[in-house]
């Protein structure tokens, strides 16, 4: 299965670098990864989707655990979360599909922020299953670009990740 | 694998108010501060600021004469006394040929801090002169790295880098220094503590686990205590002694924990793995239960993980959680020190003897010893290893270099005394046994120190005979010379139908003349009767000496487990291949 794990780490430079290359050198395959600051500036959070059934995931939060800019690791799999990616899909349309890519545009509360004489670019933002439902039904129509940001996540509740994390002084 | 003694700077460093200075200044300071006795090193453009700072300062520098002989003699200092190798080397190619002696570290949980010059920050990127993206390159194989590049923080910096190499699981430490970084002048003061907020070993045990431990103890008949590396970094060798000898442990080393328990103690079963003993081999094979310290089931010594001990539980007892379960899942995993772990344990394992096991394994090293087969007029490089142990009473350090040699010094020497055996383990670079042995030396001067080498090996940092000669540092070299890279073509012999692919020596240089040219005293040796004489002549030296001494040149290392396969495929048992 998969797993999605929040990483705090320092933000400094050189720190993806290191967090990839653990992945590359351990032989992890990362499905994917976004990166970004947290609410305290000094800290950055990547969210690193990677597939459970080819690589050993404990190992994995293990040697996370090794890095020294790594402040925190955690799996949120099984924790009640909230999953976001945004996704911009160019699509092929002309006036006799247009509407119906419209209408599953509507469906999925998605928005079209390009129109061209063959082709519209959707923008759509949602969880795994809901890009994967709205990406079955548009591939009829001729998917020509897809670009992914990569899954973010986020815990419920009122705590914060970063609760009790604390950055080093060196910049 | 396992803690060293968290280290406080001096106090005076403490108390003191910022002084001005340069970062240059401030480093020598920082090495101070740190207790560093010694620093191996090489000149080269961006370092030459720190250098002008060495012209005046009061901190030992020796000269080496190729910065990897600089970084492996950092090394052996460290194996050999436990403080921080440190070493220093300049921008570009100075700093790329520290690579194999840090991956070497980084592979054995070695503490060594690496200082690299680098270009002025302002020319970092546009591929200046000798520039080398030295933290990228030695990110995969450091516990980790930084650049520097606000003067002000080094201070900080080199007390975290010394903090990281010597605390936890050791490892090496690379720390980069751009030239201009060097000149800038910043206040200094030497912090108190280091500030790693991602940075927390465990040393202390689980309690409920340790308890599950001795409980396991307590049930098993066939237990085999298995020892690594880790338990002379934690220094945790009497703890070791006391619970093998209170639970009656039979005890098998790795390469790397040779020396953690007397190889002459009669519980001691010698190392185990591809080249271990049969008794060693067996035992594990026949336990019902297994106690892994401070050791990492590598590869040569399991062989097929699958049939690896396949009757045992196992314990494992190490500071860094990714080697527990990484190859061997464990049925007991507990995670700390050894030292602290071990100190509970043999509070809470009850007394035991296991008398049929024992006998089993007394029976077995009855009829599979190491062995050998003298042949008339010739040195048996076994022989070597024997007459070394015996002309140093078994007392010596002595640093091997990687291959056949290895391996019997590994076999013939029963270390007593743990940081003796000085080996490039994980890695197997060869090229570390001497200038280990000149590190080694450094940090021991009351100790004799061996560099046990081969023909090959030696060839690959010869160069340090200049800093030997220079520094006179009383290294005895013995070069086991069988005018072959032996243990390649040992494999060459066994797996590759004799077909000896460039792995023959015949050519060499007359190494007494080689050592002659740096005025370094050397003996040749070719009989069976002249090698003791020459070793104690070498051993009664005031200075180094260089013994080339010739053996049998197709001898191999038995017994052996080949790559990849199990006890069941152990060859060489009565040390040649049964015919």
């Amino acid at each position: 299965m998969k797993h999605t794990l929040s990483v705090t780490v320092q933000n400094k430079p050189g720190v993806l670098s290191r967090v990839a290359g653990l992945f590359s050198r351990r032989g992890y395959n990362i499905e994917s990864i976004a990166v970004g600051e947290t609410e305290n500036p000094e800290l950055a959070r990547m969210v690193i989707v990677v597939d459970g059934e080819k690589c050993n995931i404990e190992s994995i939060i293990k040697n996370l655990h090794k890095l020294i800019d790594v402040l925190k690791v955690q799996d949120l799999t099984h924790e009640s979360m909230v999953e976001r990616e945004l996704v911009l899909i160019k699509v092929k349309a002309d006036a006799t599909t247009r509407t119906e890519i419209l209408q599953i545009v509507q469906i999925f509360r998605a928005n079209v922020v390009d129109v061209g004489e063959h082709s519209l670019v959707i923008e759509l933002t949602g969880d795994e299953g809901k890009v994967r439902a709205m990406l079955n039904l548009l591939q009829p129509f001729g998917i020509i670009e897809l670009v992914r940001t990569g899954v973010i996540a986020m815990a419920r509740g009122n705590r914060a990740s970063t609760t009790g994390v604390r950055s080093s002084r060196i910049a | 694998m396992a803690a060293l003694e968290m280290r406080q700077p001096e106090e005076q460093s403490k108390k003191s108010t910022p002084v001005e200075m340069t970062a240059g200044q401030a480093f020598v300071e920082c090495l101070k501060a740190e207790g560093v006795e010694v620093i191996f090193g090489y000149p080269g453009g961006a370092v030459l600021p720190i250098y002008d700072v060495l012209y005046s300062a009061d901190i030992r520098h020796l000269l080496v004469r190729h910065e990897q002989g600089g970084a492996f003699a950092a090394e052996g200092y460290a194996r050999a006394t436990g403080k921080p190798g440190v070493v220093l080397a300049t921008s570009g190619p100075g700093a790329t040929n520290l690579v194999t002696p840090i991956a070497d570290a980084y592979m054995d949980s070695i503490p060594l801090v690496c200082f690299t010059g680098n270009v002025a920050t302002t020319a970092i990127g546009t591929d200046a002169f000798q520039e080398a993206d030295i933290t990228g390159i030695t990110l995969p194989i450091t516990k980790h790295n930084f650049l520097v590049r606000n003067a002000q923080d080094l201070p900080r910096v080199i007390r975290e880098a010394f903090h990281i190499a010597t605390t936890g699981r050791p490892g090496p430490v690379l720390v980069d220094l751009p030239r201009d970084v060097s000149t800038t002048k910043i206040k200094f003061e030497y912090p108190e503590q280091p500030d790693l907020p991602g940075y927390k070993p465990t040393y202390k045990g689980h309690i409920r686990q340790i308890l599950e431990a001795a409980k396991l103890i307590a049930g098993s008949k066939r237990p085999v205590l298995y020892v690594g590396g880790g338990v002379i970094a934690s220094g945790a060798h009497e703890e070791v002694r006391r619970l093998a000898e209170k639970a009656n442990l039979p005890t098998t080393m790795t390469l790397m924990g040779l020396g953690a328990f007397p190889g002459d103690h009669p519980l001691s079963l010698g190392m185990l793995g591809m080249h271990g003993t049969v008794y060693a081999n067996w035992a594990v094979n026949e336990c019902d239960l297994l106690i892994a310290c401070g050791a990492r089931f590598d590869d040569r010594v399991t062989g097929d993980l699958k049939r690896f001990a396949p009757h045992a539980k196992v314990i494992h007892i190490d500071i860094d959680p990714a080697e527990i379960g990484k190859n061997r899942p464990a049925d007991v995993p507990i995670v700390g020190d050894v030292k602290a772990v071990l100190q509970v344990l043999i509070e809470k394992v009850r007394e035991k003897r296991e008398d049929a096991w024992l006998a089993q394994i007394d029976e077995w090293k009855r009829e599979y010893p190491l062995t050998y087969y003298p042949q008339e007029g010739v040195i048996m490089p076994q022989a070597v290893i024997e007459a070394i142990y015996e002309v140093t009473n078994g007392e010596a350090i002595c640093a091997a270099d990687v291959g056949q040699h290895q391996m019997w010094l590994a076999q013939y020497y029963k270390f007593r005394h743990p940081r003796s055996h000085i080996s490039s383990g994980g890695l197997g670079a060869m090229g570390f046994g001497f200038p280990a042995a000149i590190g080694a030396a450094v940090g021991r001067p009351d100790r004799q120190v061996w560099a046990v080498t081969g023909d090959g090996g030696f060839q690959m940092n010869a160069q340090e005979l200049a800093t030997v000669k220079t520094y006179d540092i009383p290294v005895k070299i013995a070069i086991i010379n069988n005018s072959y890279l032996g243990m390649v073509r040992q494999w060459q012999q066994l797996f590759y139908q004799g077909h000896y692919s460039h792995s023959d020596l015949h050519d060499n240089p007359d190494f007494v003349k080689l050592a002659e040219a740096y005025d370094v005293p050397a003996l040749r040796v070719t009989k069976p009767e002249e090698l003791l004489p020459a070793l104690r002549k070498a051993a009664d030296h005031p200075g180094p000496f260089l013994l080339d001494i010739h053996v049998a040149e197709e001898e191999n290392v038995f017994p052996m487990i080949p790559s990849g396969q199990s006890v069941a495929e152990m060859v060489g048992l009565k040390g040649r291949l049964e015919s």
